[in-house]
């Protein structure tokens, strides 16, 4: 099954909290709890089960330093732990406990994302991640990054204003069938067409939802796998690239960086029959799917993707643990899921799933 | 099956209160440019970027590793950013170097760094939050309490804290690239300084770095074939490690934390360490306040709980005279970049075993702990690195 | 600022070596269920702590979960007012956002009835007076100024009973 004489690891769990716009009532502790209960309680494991635990989270959106340290009180990190924390999105916490089971001395691990958007003015936020010399002084909202990015697709004659609309159209459809989902409805591409603008060319419906959400994932190795799941999603490939970060010396209507992950993880060495991309803008969707390769007969977010609810810091993982519940459910059996980070897609990871 | 992981290259910056010559993509560069020439590679060679640092408050820049990338060569590869409080310097290198033990990469950069005269560090840690209680005390009046709690408990001297102070400054004048350089270092001089958060002194507590370091591990193919190209020797990992504990519970040892206990066991285990004072010939340890040296000591097995002081006191780890020497480099007392700072301990015992620590050597070191904490004393990171190939 | 190469700056006036960049973001912070509860109690001149269903523990202030056992923390149970000094420290540092006058003592307070220490001010006594072990009680803010904040309670002062004895705190430091 894996590539590269890389040792078998599956996704065996996924859980996440309900996708909301504001969580006023619980703190990250109270919001995280109930996922670690099912993501455990789904494979009847507990935290002890688990020899790695790596989380991913950024300060920036909590509002002070060291975030994480107290999420770890919803596991219960006792006796002490082997544990890590990336200030990235939760789908590179999965990377490194990926990497941290090659080795053979552990056979599960859980990792998991969160984030609450809500707390501040993420357009504020955002910002802080450009170049601190040259951009950031100018305080670029994400939504003007995303329509820079969404201009250069319509000026090279990649895409229309109608394909953002369309893929907004599907993306919401589908969401109506997935009970977290934070943004669903069944809207026809002409009224999505008839939408203001918020930033030309995007409209609100080529808009993510602002989320506050956490999720989690546990992989095992080997044998384990097939004792606590009947249908484990392996992970046949996995890799991250990253991009320049100046906007002006990137080609911004494709994703070099996609394309390169997704050689490495191998996602055209069969058929992939879902994927689940990490877009929190509907134009980048075209922009993922075209660096991946994916024909038009895969399915693409069936989940509704970001569009439906982009908590930011876990939505990432959430396309993994999505596309890995394809595998788990049955209904499919090779499947590709996607995360980004960073401004205009400047950083991405592409992982393969597979049944057995 | 883990392969073989070894330090090929080391670089660091040199570390002051204020690195305004330079921009945060110049100091990381900076390090990251003297460890890909100790290498005997160019950024070509390298596969994978691994980059740490605390709070993203102390620059005011959120996820700074999107902007570095191409300052890092990163561009086209991927770029990973570990912060786990400060103990980051440290598992930045342990994340790199699994890149490596698990046969993905051939040669990772490891890179750590703070720039916290950017932004007012103080305040970066002491972001008012409600609900929580208003901080009285500071950054060092967190860690106060316990050293008054050791003190007790193990009934240290008063004066042992001072000790460490003069003995990490005097070690620190062999060390061009410190931050601290005091000639006219004593006791007196010490105990003449301000006393912050009594019992704490001025002169106990760490400096404010701006500052950077960076190392290249390779697996045994690039090991070698650094070697050829440079005639410095690799220094090898014979163990490594990482543990955490909840910041606060009932009962909570947070003098001897058991994390730190465990991942030492952990790591002695993999290196085959039994009695860390007389196996290792010298040690890097985190040590931001003078009397985290004794606590240490016995949290890291080198002598029994409550001793600690004892072999802080009789001279045994200064480089000058000391059976196991602590900190030859000055530690964390001398230079403190924050990021950076548990990436230095693991650095400077990569010198020591591979001979390469100049003024500050070991004479024939072969085996040397590395250790970094972060947080509340509760999270670990801890490496083993030999002269000799496991 | 300067590029990271070594040549130097071309420009006779030397390179730009500042560049300031306010930065204002304001957040919205929800203390969350267990928190509330605590809260709700200092508005009322009251310590609440919440005891583990699994081990027993009783945590004051509770962040919502048993940092060991990670569930919820849902038995509520009312605390004294008085407690003991773990161990102190005496700040003589000036920092920003600094209220009280140094030097002080800053202290770890281990209330009757609970299984963790926390940190509070002691006033009403001379600084080099205060020991580990001493017996301390809450002063509170008057009761027209009390709210939902730990600036409800003012400090701790001593309650003039003997100090407790070493072993019955030591391992709450």
């Amino acid at each position: 099954m894996p590539r590269q004489g890389h040792r078998p690891v599956a996704v065996v769990s996924f859980a996440q909290a309900d996708n909301v716009r504001r969580e006023l009532r619980r703190n990250e502790v109270e919001t995280l709890m109930p996922v670690f209960a099912e993501v455990f309680s789904n494979i009847g494991i507990t935290k002890d089960d688990v020899g790695f635990i790596c989380s991913g989270s950024t300060d920036y959106l909590a509002g002070g330093p060291f975030s994480f340290v107290s999420a770890l009180d919803a596991i219960g990190v006792w006796p002490p732990r082997t544990e890590s924390h990336v200030e990235m999105d939760g789908a590179w916490a999965l990377y490194e406990a990926w990497v941290r089971l090659q080795e053979g001395d552990i056979d599960a691990a859980l990792v998991y994302g969160f984030g609450k958007s809500s707390m501040s003015d993420l357009s504020k936020v955002l910002a802080l991640q450009l170049d601190p010399y040259v951009l950031a002084p100018l305080w670029p909202d994400p939504v003007s990054v995303a329509a820079l990015q969404a201009r250069s697709l319509l000026d090279a004659g990649k895409a229309t204003e109608r394909d953002f609309a369309e893929v907004a159209a599907r993306s919401r459809k589908a969401a109506l069938s997935n009970p977290k989902a934070q943004v669903a409805y069944d809207r026809n591409v002409a009224e999505l067409m008839g939408e203001d603008y918020v930033v030309s060319p995007l409209r609100t419906h080529t808009l993510p939802p602002i989320t506050d959400g956490a999720a989690a994932i546990v992989l095992a190795a080997g044998d384990k796998a097939f004792e606590w799941a009947e249908r484990p999603a392996w992970i046949t490939g996995i890799d991250h690239r990253v991009e320049t970060h100046s906007l002006g010396a990137r080609d911004l209507t494709a994703s070099a960086s996609t394309t390169k992950a997704a050689e490495v993880a191998g996602v055209n060495d069969g058929t992939v029959e879902v994927a689940e991309l990490h877009a929190p803008f509907a134009p980048q969707e075209l922009i993922v799917a075209a660096a991946l390769g994916l024909g038009d007969d895969v399915l693409v977010n069936p989940s509704g993707g970001a569009l439906a609810a982009n908590p930011i810091m876990s939505a990432g993982l959430i396309r993994i643990g999505e596309a890995a519940s394809r595998i788990m459910d049955g209904s499919a059996g090779r499947v590709v899921a996607h995360a980004t980070s960073g401004p205009a897609l400047q950083q991405n990871l592409v992982a393969v799933l597979e049944g057995v | 099956m883990s392969e073989r992981v070894a330090v090929i290259g080391a670089g660091q910056t040199h570390h002051k209160a204020k690195r305004d010559d330079v921009s945060i993509a110049g100091l990381v560069r900076e390090a990251a440019l003297r460890a890909l020439e100790d290498a005997g590679v160019g950024w070509k060679e390298i596969d994978a970027v691994v980059i740490g640092k605390a709070p993203d408050m102390f620059e005011g820049v959120m996820m700074p590793e999107l902007y570095l990338a191409p300052a890092l060569g990163a561009v086209g590869k991927p770029i990973f950013r570990v912060h786990t409080a400060g103990s980051v310097g440290g598992s930045t290198a342990l994340v790199a170097a699994h890149l490596v033990s698990s046969g993905i990469h051939q040669r990772v950069l490891s890179v750590a760094f703070e720039k916290q005269s950017d932004s007012d560090a103080m305040w970066a840690l002491s972001v008012p939050q409600p609900f929580s209680a208003p901080l009285l005390a500071g950054a060092g009046g967190y860690f106060a309490p316990h050293i008054r709690a050791y003190m007790r408990r193990s009934g240290a001297p008063r004066d042992i804290g001072m000790k460490v102070a003069v003995k990490d400054r005097l070690q620190a004048l062999k060390n061009p690239y410190a931050h601290l350089h005091l000639p006219d270092i004593s006791l007196q001089m010490v105990e003449e300084s301000i006393m912050l958060w009594d019992p704490l002194h001025y002169l106990e507590a760490c400096p404010s770095s701006d500052g950077a370091a960076a190392m290249v591990l390779g697996s045994d193919k690039a090991a070698s074939e650094a070697q050829a190209a440079t005639g410095r020797r690799p220094a090898w990992v014979h163990g490594m490690a990482m543990r955490s504990e909840p910041t606060m519970f009932a009962g909570r040892d947070q003098i001897n934390p058991q994390a730190g206990r465990d991942c030492a066991k952990d790591v002695y285990a993999q290196a085959g360490v039994s009695d860390p004072r007389s196996e290792f010939d010298c040690a890097e340890v985190y040590v931001p306040f003078s009397w985290y040296e004794p606590m240490w000591l016995e949290n890291l097995g080198f002598c029994a709980e409550g001793d600690g002081w004892k072999l802080t006191e009789e001279g045994a780890t200064a480089l000058d005279g000391g059976d196991i020497p602590w900190n030859c480099s000055g530690g964390v007392l001398s230079s403190n970049p924050i990021g950076a700072s548990g990436m230095l301990r693991f650095l400077e015992v990569a010198l020591q075993v591979r001979g390469e620590a100049g003024e500050h050597q070991v004479d024939g070191a072969r085996l040397a702990l590395g250790q970094a904490y972060g947080g509340g004393s509760q999270f670990f990171a801890m490496w083993v690195l030999g002269s000799e190939r496991p | 600022m300067t590029s990271g190469d070594q040549r130097g700056p071309s420009d006779e006036r030397g390179p730009v070596t500042t560049l300031a960049t306010p930065i204002r973001l304001d957040y919205v912070f929800s203390a969350g269920i267990a928190q509330s509860r605590n809260l709700r109690g200092l508005a009322e001149g009251k310590f609440v702590g919440q005891r583990c269903g699994v081990c027993h523990k009783v945590y004051v202030p509770s962040r919502g979960s048993c940092p060991v056992d990670g569930v919820a923390t849902d038995d509520v149970v009312e605390l004294a007012n008085t407690g003991t000094v773990t161990t102190y420290c005496v700040v003589n540092v000036p920092f920003a956002g600094q209220s009280i006058e140094i030097p002080y003592i800053c202290a770890m307070v281990l209330l009757d009835g609970a299984d963790i220490s926390f940190m509070g001010l002691i006033q009403e006594i001379p600084t080099d007076e205060v020991r580990m072990g001493l017996r301390v009680e809450a002063v509170w803010v008057d009761p027209e100024d009390l709210g939902p904040t730990m600036a409800s309670v003012k400090y701790f002062r001593p309650t003039g009973d003997p100090d407790a004895d070493y072993e019955t705190y030591k391992d709450y430091t």
